[in-house]
């Protein structure tokens, strides 16, 4: 496959999806005020945006790493009515406008939410407006794109290494830990990266959910939309800046971890 | 898996559009018209829209959004025929951007309240009391109208607070005070009034801000008689009527 001729139709509708995405980066690029690139990109507000942007989607993808693992895993070990339940619970954040996932959110964990009063009662702790809240938005939105991955990764395994270990004597955990893990590693970082890259463009669950603040939830997206009103030269700029440490990391990645989705 | 959800989705979409033409018969021919509109004026817009409809048969398609939002999807070429501001300095933008067919004017104005829980159970009573330690307050964001000119209310009263979130448009305030996230927030009188989750707190005139709301017809507009019709009936009595029954002052 890979060293047939591709039909010319198809070279051009490639040619045009390429442009598709194309064009608005080379708008962003076109547009961009380079004279004040410098000054604009190493300010304040662009900094601790930027900064606060790179720690919640790293601390979302840790968690989506420690729960989404077990969560796929679960997943492909059930089958019919409850895979199609738990698949559809586990998928919803990838359909559901982010705004809607945010006043969800609000309803299970702000302060008069179903575990949020037991919370803020017990012992009176709020998490919509802080740092935390932000990183659970990102979660959010973004553990699916992990879950899913890993659970792909895991339905492709061959089941005779586990029963392998399984058979040399290796128990539950030391075949997971052992066998299983080193197995998904390919799955495993092509989720991670995609559910890292989903965590830093989270807008919408985010400025719902944790609202707006310089340093504590004012994300780069978030920086971006206001910045657009007041300032839109530095809106673009910043654009560029999260453009950037995207395609360092989704290309220092290459594809060897992208290839396994 | 997909597929199924891809059906779902078409079959949804062509129940909406089913309903959505299924209403359109009238003796006059139906016009349409799309309004941008600040987020505050949504209560009382919708009833001027429901009311042209009976009596027009005119269809008129409100989005609302923050105005600074509004304007820059303007200035960025968006198609209305109607734009409603909440602040002159937006309508200058849009008008200095040569994209209104004629002068704006001014058709309603605002004040400022502070927003509490029902029962007010902080017993917030001034704007010095939104400095209290421990409590959670939302504005909205300075480049917001209502952000700007909570900021000059606060100015007045020498007040300094450190707000929990700045709010990307009014309504956001409102929300997070509405389901008790936030203890105050700083929002106009009109979305208390038509709100009916929340209670407001008068702020006294020396510290308040008069918000003067200026309206404009589009030179994109596809319907300008329509634009005309419908900043007509805004100024009118009646209309006047339904805007001070949401909380707006008139002019």
């Amino acid at each position: 496959m890979s060293q047939g001729r591709v039909p010319a139709a198809l070279v051009a509708l490639a040619g045009i999806g390429l442009l598709f995405f194309f064009l608005p980066l080379a708008g962003l690029i076109v547009r961009a005020p380079w004279d004040q690139a410098v000054a604009s990109i190493s300010s304040a507000e662009t900094v601790t945006a930027l900064e606060l942007s790179l720690f919640c989607s790293a601390a979302a993808t840790a968690i989506a790493l420690v729960l989404g693992i077990p969560l796929a895993l679960v997943l492909s070990r059930t089958s019919g009515m409850v895979r199609a339940v738990l698949r559809a619970l586990t998928t919803l954040p990838m359909v559901l406008p982010p705004v809607v996932g945010g006043v969800a959110l609000l309803l299970a964990f702000g302060r008069t939410g179903l575990v949020g009063s037991l919370l803020y009662r017990a012992f009176g702790v709020q998490i919509p407006f802080t740092t935390a809240a932000a990183v659970m938005a990102e979660t959010f939105v973004a553990m699916p794109f992990l879950v899913i991955a890993v659970e792909a990764g895991l339905r492709s395994l061959d089941p005779r290494y586990e029963e392998a270990a399984r058979a040399l004597g290796a128990r539950g955990w030391m075949v997971f830990a052992r066998v299983t893990l080193p197995l998904l590693r390919p799955a495993i970082l092509s989720g991670a990266v995609l559910c890292w890259a989903r965590a830093l463009g989270e807008f919408g669950a985010t400025i719902t959910f944790a609202g707006n603040f310089p340093g504590r939830t004012q994300t780069v997206p978030i920086a971006v939309y206001v910045a657009l009103e007041t300032h839109p030269d530095s809106a673009i700029l910043l654009s560029l800046v999260l453009l950037a440490v995207s395609v360092a990391i989704l290309a220092g990645l290459r594809d060897r971890w992208l290839g396994a989705i | 898996m997909t597929r199924r959800l891809v059906v779902l989705l078409a079959v949804g979409l062509m129940a909406a559009c089913g309903g959505s033409s299924a209403g359109a018969t009238s003796s006059t021919p139906q016009t349409s018209l799309t309004v941008f509109a600040a987020a505050s004026l949504q209560p009382a817009f919708d009833k001027i829209g429901a009311r042209l409809m009976t009596t027009g048969n005119v269809k008129t398609t409100f989005i609302y959004a923050g105005t600074q939002v509004l304007t820059s999807h303007l200035t960025q070429g968006a198609q209305a025929d109607v734009f409603a501001s909440a602040d002159t300095a937006h309508m200058t933008t849009v008008e200095t951007a040569g994209l209104l067919s004629g002068p704006s004017q001014i058709f309603v104005r605002n004040r400022l309240e502070i927003t509490v829980a029902k029962g007010n159970p902080k017993g917030i009573h001034t704007l010095a009391d939104l400095a209290r330690t421990g409590l959670v307050v939302v504005l909205a964001d300075p480049s917001v109208p209502a952000g700007k000119y909570a900021q000059q209310a606060l100015t007045k009263a020498h007040v300094t607070v450190k707000p929990a979130s700045f709010e990307l448009q009014v309504t956001g305030v409102l929300s997070k005070v509405a389901l008790g996230e936030a203890d105050a927030g700083i929002v106009y009188v009109s979305d208390v009034v038509t709100s009916g989750r929340v209670d407001g707190v008068t702020i006294p005139e020396d510290q308040n801000v008069l918000a003067d709301y200026p309206i404009a017809t589009l030179k994109s507009a596809s319907n300008a008689a329509g634009a005309k019709a419908f900043i007509d009936f805004v100024l009118s009595p009646d209309g006047q009527a339904i805007l001070k029954a949401a909380g707006f002052q008139g002019v």
